[in-house]
């Protein structure tokens, strides 16, 4: 009979959605039917059972094509292509579990890596943001029980993050907030009249890349200062009505996403929304929080700070001093000037989500591929190793957007043979470490001086 | 004269592409997804396009064949919107303001009718762009 596994969590979107009740077939091997999940979600488990599948680590050939070759063999070649680089770029993460991040931080620092992870090209710019001006958030369990007024800005979670709206922020009833949407306001800010936008009280059109003009006349505002008769496209009196909703609010939440890290000013945009959030403090109560992307991409900033103190953008090349400074030690940036010569891809797609510019930067060198599917990195590497699909498969801790950290578990066994991120990380390193050993016996040997013989 | 606008690009993720992106990146509902651009009407009609459309779209660093088409959310005049990947990123500058984030929203870029021309597939994109692409197989 069926069985039914209730409480799973959703391996998609930083909402991290824990309520989903997955059907799994008798012979747990087939998943039936997934409930409770957004479109994007019920795709992900449904396509973890689908024929076509990479079971096998698959290697380059001259010819251009793939061959099938053991994990084994799979894992030595990664340790010997991280090993003979001398500046390798590890990138990703954002769809995998803290135990496979830490990991792949012990191989990066044994290796002399740079270790980044998909906040570089995401929500990097708010780190920078937060590490100047704060970080004055909350939970959503907290927007969810006290908000009354609720802002996006710059972000579109009727796409990018599809429950969003209906577990944390417009529609639940919440201890304090019984009366659902009926009792809340929404203001979406957006160049574009999304979907988001539709269900809101007010939208301002802003103009694009002009979000840090906007937030300068809302701030102006709310110290009680006059501004021009319109600011980034939207008009005084516009700007004046939002502004006396947030500031009769007895709890606000800002939620802001890739329009304000995206476009120009990025972590300005970022910091002088989070300046606004402060001022807001001073007549009643605000939060802000940054949209994150992918199920587990605030977890390597986690990992990574308790580990060696950086969120992202890590150099570890000299090894145990580990050094931070986006804009040189930034994948996009690296790959630009030819500064990496081999990049391993994990838990993201490079080859779809870069700038083909980076791309073709990054190719140069070997490339290396750690996805359960085929994806565009998959594509164009010398090597594409196929792990279990966390979440799905693999159980592990995941960080939600607020930080809260939850115990993802798995539904199904991976394909046979199949390991997950973790352990494969675990055997590079492994690997490597027999590598240098093997390179220091040769070395001590070379040292001996010429002409001396053993026991003389 | 082929006629040419200059418009202000935006890329971002819709939930098309989400869906399709899970299924698989090489699958037809991920190319219906992201292979299209998305304009004000006012725009379209500036460059006498018919719905479904081909246009050629180039910034500083390329140029992509993509369909136009008529979004659910709509935009001002003069602002552009190719959803997020792969056909997006023939086109996103990779410069970065020094945050390692490259210009993903917030480029100019300029549209022309592309009849003739086709849209290539994302394989053929990605693998063609690093001399990879060996034709379909």
């Amino acid at each position: 009979m069926p069985t039914k596994i209730e409480n799973v969590g959703c391996p998609y979107c930083g909402v991290c959605c824990d309520d989903l009740v997955v059907t799994v077939s008798d012979d747990g091997k087939k998943i039936l039917e997934v409930e409770n999940a957004c479109a994007i979600g019920n795709q992900i488990f449904h396509h973890a059972t689908t024929e076509g599948r990479i079971r096998l680590p698959r290697l380059r050939q001259p010819d251009g094509t793939y061959k099938d070759i053991s994990y084994d063999e799979a894992v030595d070649y990664a340790a010997k292509v991280l090993h003979n680089a001398k500046k390798p770029l590890i990138y990703g993460f954002g769809s995998t579990n803290c135990e496979g991040m830490a990991a792949a931080a012990k191989v990066a620092e044994k290796a002399g890596a740079v270790l980044d992870n998909c906040a570089s090209i995401c929500h990097g710019s708010s780190f920078l943001a937060i590490f100047d001006n704060g970080y004055p958030s909350c939970t959503l369990g907290e927007t969810k029980n006290r908000a009354d007024v609720i802002v996006y800005w710059g972000a579109n979670p009727a796409h990018a993050h599809p429950r969003h709206m209906s577990r944390y922020s417009i529609f639940p009833r919440g201890f304090f907030t019984g009366k659902g949407h009926k009792s809340r306001k929404i203001i979406v800010i957006d160049p574009r009249h999304t979907d988001t936008a539709q269900v809101a009280d007010i939208h301002l059109q802003v103009q694009q890349g002009h979000d840090y003009d906007l937030f300068d006349a809302f701030r102006t505002v709310v110290r009680g200062h006059d501004i021009p008769d319109v600011v980034a496209g939207i008009e005084k009196e516009k700007i004046i009505e939002a502004v006396e909703i947030m500031k009769k609010a007895r709890f606000g939440t800002i939620f802001y996403g890739m329009g304000l890290c995206h476009s120009d000013g990025r972590n300005h945009n970022v910091d002088i929304a989070i300046s606004l959030t402060r001022d807001l403090n001073d007549f009643t109560k605000w939060t802000i929080m940054a949209m994150r992307g992918h199920y587990n991409i605030t977890g390597p900033g986690a990992v990574w700070s308790w580990q060696y103190g950086f969120p992202y953008c890590l150099d570890l090349t000299k090894r145990d001093i580990a050094h931070m400074n986006p804009g040189e030690t930034s994948s996009i940036d690296l790959a630009m000037r030819d500064e990496v010569d081999a990049f391993v891809n994990i838990g993201t797609d490079a080859g779809a989500h870069f700038p083909i510019e980076a791309v073709k930067h990054l190719r140069k060198h070997p490339w290396i591929t750690i996805d359960p599917n085929i994806c565009m990195a998959s594509e164009i590497s010398d090597l594409h190793i196929p792990v279990g699909i966390v979440g799905v498969e693999v159980p592990g801790i995941v960080y939600r957007m607020d930080n809260v950290p939850i115990q993802y578990r798995k539904v199904i066994d991976p394909p046979e043979g199949v390991i997950s991120d973790e352990e494969l990380f675990e055997r590079i390193h492994k690997r490597l470490c027999e590598l240098e050993a093997e390179e220091t016996v040769k070395e001590h040997v070379k040292a001996a001086p010429v002409g001396v013989r053993a026991g003389e | 004269m082929a006629k040419k606008i200059t418009l202000n690009m935006i890329t971002q993720r819709s939930i098309e592409e989400g869906v399709a992106m899970e299924k698989g990146k090489t699958t037809p509902e991920y190319f219906e997804a992201c292979s299209i651009i998305e304009m004000h009407d006012d725009d379209v009609k500036a460059l006498g396009l018919v719905p479904n459309q081909l246009v050629k779209v180039t910034s500083e660093c390329g140029s992509v064949i993509v369909k136009t088409v008529k979004g659910r959310q709509s935009l001002y005049p003069g602002l552009a919107f190719i959803p997020q990947g792969v056909w997006a990123n023939q086109i996103v500058p990779p410069r970065t303001q020094a945050t390692g984030e490259p210009q993903y929203s917030g480029f100019p870029v300029t549209v022309e009718p592309a009849d003739g021309e086709r849209r290539k597939s994302a394989l053929e994109l990605v693998q063609g762009a690093v001399g990879m692409w060996r034709g379909e197989q």
